[in-house]
């Protein structure tokens, strides 16, 4: 079977011993194949060229015999790998897990077509994975970690004179390094966040096409998407053509909202379309205003309780309630993708119920601090009293009996 | 009507039938008081005992719902603070008293002992005033953990790690007062022991033993007062004890009810210690000498230097009365006013220095 | 204004009984003053049993095999869960995302965000949609009637 010690350092290994002597393009990759995934699975230069590493003789050991291959052609670079990654009883013996069908699903890419038709440009495997020194995907060395993609596929998309060459723009990958998903991928780190594979496929890589983007978005936002499936929009997106999420929100340049973009204002998404008067650019303003209002109460709830919180009150139960309607306010600005003012106002006014009452709790606590202080006085009052009093005695005593010589 | 004079009266026959209270009675009834430029000062015992009693009762009272673990010590508290009707009161009350107990203690100490009042035959009540106040600071370094707070967690932290630079016994004296070789759990039910059981226990002999002494010996007349008017003190000192005492309680109230105590964050042992940690106002002016001390004196460790220094200055404090050997004599010598001045002026400038130094950092 | 007898007691008081009686009266109403705020404070507070960093969600039998609850922790809410295995779990209930209230969906036996349709799996862990990391865990036990959650770590 495969030889069990790293094959680089055993002793039958030729290609090693002959080509570390060698300078230029036929120098033995060493170094960088130690920390290949296939090395240390144990493959050796012979399993993917051929060849006899046993034989001494080059004529011998390179012999096309021997299953020689040397190396490949950038072309048939897919193919040379996929002897072993489309195997799939092959592939198990080293990890089950591994997926087989990325040559398949290559040959249907962007990449695999052009590739198949004699393009040069295009990725081939080695663009993305390295050659020699290839780490497992979930490495954080590799290129194709999920933080490292959007750098791996910018090293083509935004070479300016390559993508002229196919007629394709370069700023994708600015956009999206500036968008919310990618600040959250490359700044914080969030693996969770979608990258530039998570829409456009990896070995299949494409464009996702007009309609499909929505259902790539709806793989994370999908109460937005269920929304907006059942509202009135769907129908006018898919008569016009229209994709549906990236219309308002862009493609790779998808920034963090704001309600700006909701209403009217002339920040407003909603005014491109709608004009002034009719039901939309109405409906519009309405759930803005729904919006704005709850928005307002929990400042006011908000200001309540930090008013009460100065005079030193606990407000547990009030932030409680304030977190309700918090949780509301963001509920509210997903329901905005049903387009329907009664959905929207009727998740909004549970937010305003709890924003009222814990601007309640917030009054009632500053009017028990002012209740506090009545109670003060009065005692002040009374102990004032009784220290006159006490005074007027004194006074009497003293008159009465002065003091003596002790 | 029946007359609550002859009630009275037969009441105090029960008692005098069977038990000789005449002793007692000419024991309280004979005191008397020296009326004199510097009579003010004698009220300030007055006043501390007045605050140490508020302290007992709202301590009991809070005792009621305080629960003594880390699991609950601070959730307690808020609910004292927050669901308990007026439990905000005991509990700011308890605060401020403890604070203004320290103030009227330290007044009372200073003008003791500028007044000289530590002269034989008085020395030893100079000694228990002196142990009480230490007391009082035991009294509140323990306090002041049990809420388990950030601010009270790791001030305690470091308060007990100072202990653990006291020679020879340091590390044995710091594992007892944590009960444990950290700040935790046990260090709270140790803090809780002190501060209801031990320490007040100690407070009950030490305070009697005070009043006791006052009680035998009657207030101490200032040298330079020559004198002899004095005036009884049932009822005519008590009646002026009275009202201090209001005036006392009413800013104690005020304080409470404008400047409610707070609950603060629940300590979290495993957060990293935050910015502008410091113990009680009291403890400022020696937390700020040992940041001042330098590392090294000598050759040996600064914090120890300054610990030994404040050791001996503590021992001092009780010698004062066999220090000050012209006091004994009736003369006053200004070296005795001079130190007395210095180390008050030290303890306020420390004090404000460190306030000022905190809020500014 | 001086009673023609002693011990008249009359219309006309002295000014020195004047005194003694609002001596006696202050003395009184303060001693009034201390001890009503005391009793008040003796009144075991209502519905509090003691506030802990445990908390009881529930009482036994509250909640049917494949129902939740959401119940008060502190100033946040958490949500016990009572699963068709008859397994008792509780969970905090604000979302990872954007700190909305969760709920548990019968029908999928999962906890589900209303905001933003963010689920979580009976682990606490995101099993689909916006949620960055799993709902924060916490221990059930079972105290006689009550279930009795606590904040763990």
């Amino acid at each position: 079977m495969w030889p069990a010690v790293s094959a680089w350092a055993a002793p039958l290994n030729t290609c090693a011993e002959c080509h570390e002597m060698l300078e230029g393009q036929t120098r033995g990759p060493a170094a960088l194949f130690q920390v290949d995934v296939h090395s240390k699975r144990g493959l050796t230069c012979a399993d993917c060229h051929g060849g006899d590493p046993a034989a001494q003789d080059p004529t011998l050991s390179m012999a096309l015999e021997k299953g020689f291959v040397g190396r490949p052609a950038r072309q048939d670079i897919p193919g040379f790998c996929a002897r072993c990654h489309a195997d799939p009883a092959f592939m198990r013996r080293f990890n089950p897990n591994l997926p087989t069908d990325q040559y398949a699903k290559y040959l249907t890419s962007q990449h695999g077509k052009a590739n198949a038709a004699g393009d040069e440009d295009v990725a081939v495997c080695t663009s993305c994975h390295g050659v020699h020194g290839i780490r497992s995907a979930k490495d954080p060395l590799s290129p194709v970690y999920a933080t490292n993609i959007p750098g791996t596929c910018a090293v083509c998309h935004t070479d300016a004179d390559l993508m002229k060459r196919h007629g394709l723009p370069v700023n994708q990958h600015w956009d999206y390094a500036h968008s919310v998903h990618g600040q959250a991928l490359l700044v914080a780190g969030d693996r969770g966040a979608p990258h530039c594979a998570s829409c456009h496929g990896s070995h299949e890589a494409s464009k996702p096409g007009a309609i499909a983007v929505g259902n790539v978005c709806a793989q994370c936002h999908s109460l937005s998407r269920d929304l907006f499936a059942a509202s009135p929009h769907k129908m006018v997106h898919e008569a016009l053509g229209l994709p549906e999420c990236e219309v308002c929100h862009g493609n790779h340049a998808i920034q963090k909202t704001s309600d700006e973009m909701l209403g009217t204002g002339p920040e407003s998404f909603c005014a491109r379309c709608h004009e002034p008067g009719s039901k939309g650019f109405e409906t519009a303003q309405a759930m803005r205003a729904a919006v704005e209002d709850l928005k307002a109460r929990i400042q006011g709830a908000e200001e309540s309780i930090q008013r009460a919180h100065h005079f030193g009150m606990d407000m547990e139960d009030a932030e409680y309630t304030l977190h309700e309607a918090s949780s509301r306010l963001t509920q509210t600005r997903a329901y905005v993708h049903s387009f329907s003012i009664e959905k929207v106002k009727s998740v909004a006014g549970e937010g305003l119920a709890h924003a009222d009452e814990a601007r309640k709790a917030g009054e009632k606590a500053v009017e028990e601090v002012y209740f506090r202080r009545k109670g003060l006085w009065v005692t002040v009052a009374l102990l004032g009293i009784f220290v006159l009093a006490l005074i007027a005695k004194i006074r009497s005593m003293d008159k009465k009996g002065p003091t003596h010589s002790g | 009507m029946g007359s609550p004079m002859g009630a009275r009266e037969r009441l105090k026959s029960f008692f005098q039938a069977r038990y000789n209270l005449g002793g007692l009675g000419e024991l309280v009834t004979h005191k008397t008081v020296p009326v004199h430029g510097h009579s003010l000062w004698y009220y300030l015992g007055g006043t501390t005992l007045v605050l140490v009693a508020v302290q007992i009762l709202s301590g009991l009272l809070l005792l009621l719902y305080y629960r003594p673990s880390v699991g609950e010590a601070h959730e307690s508290v808020r609910l004292i603070m927050t669901k308990v009707e007026f439990g905000w009161l005991v509990r700011s009350v308890h605060a401020w008293a403890a604070n203004m107990a320290i103030l009227s203690a330290f007044i009372h100490m200073a003008s003791a002992f500028f007044l000289k009042a530590y002269r034989p035959p008085r020395e030893l009540t100079w000694v228990t005033g002196c142990l009480l106040f230490f007391l009082l600071m035991g009294f509140g370094f323990t306090g002041y953990l049990l809420p388990w707070n950030t601010l009270s967690f790791f001030a305690t932290k470091v308060g007990t790690e100072i202990a653990s630079s006291v020679p020879v016994i340091g590390k044995v004296l710091s594992t007892f007062l944590r009960g444990g070789a950290d700040v935790g759990d046990a260090t709270l039910s140790r803090f809780f022991w002190f501060h209801i059981a031990a320490l007040p226990v100690c407070l009950f002999f030490l305070l009697g033993a005070h009043l006791m002494m006052v009680q035998l010996q009657g207030m101490s007349r200032p040298l330079s007062v020559r004198s002899e008017r004095a005036m009884p003190f049932i009822p005519n000192f008590l009646l002026r004890d009275l009202a201090a005492w209001s005036v006392m309680l009413g800013i104690v109230l005020a304080l409470s009810a404008y400047y409610p105590a707070t609950v603060g964050e629940k300590a979290d042992p495993f957060a990293p210690t935050p910015a502008g940690i410091e113990p009680e106002w009291y403890f400022l002016w020696m937390f700020q000498t040992l940041k001042f001390f330098p590392g090294h004196i000598l050759g040996l460790e600064g914090e120890l230097v300054a610990i030994v220094a404040m050791g001996l200055a503590g021992l001092v404090l009780i010698l004062v009365p066999w220090l000050d050997r012209p006091a004994a004599r009736g003369q006053a010598h200004w070296l005795a006013w001079l130190a007395g001045f210095l180390t008050v002026f030290y303890m306020i400038g420390m004090t404000v220095y460190a306030k000022w130094f905190i809020a500014r950092h | 204004m001086r009673a023609d007898r002693p011990g008249a007691r009359g219309f006309f008081i002295t000014r020195r009984s004047f005194c003694q009686s609002a001596l006696n009266g202050s003395l009184l109403a303060i001693l009034a003053a201390a001890f009503y705020p005391i009793l008040r404070y003796l009144k075991p507070p209502p519905g509090v049993e003691a506030a802990q960093s445990s908390v009881v969600a529930a009482k036994i039998g509250d909640l049917k095999p494949n129902s939740a609850k959401i119940f008060r922790f502190g100033n946040r809410p958490g949500l016990l869960v009572h699963t068709l295995e008859g397994e008792l779990k509780a969970y905090s209930a604000v979302c990872t995302h954007l700190n909305c209230t969760v709920q548990y969906d019968d029908a999928s036996r999962s906890i589900w965000c209303a905001c933003h349709n963010g689920r979580f799996d009976l682990k606490g862990q995101v099993i689909s949609g916006p949620p960055p990391r799993p709902l924060e865990n916490y221990e059930v036990n079972v105290r006689g009637e009550d279930v009795v959650v606590t904040k763990t770590g």
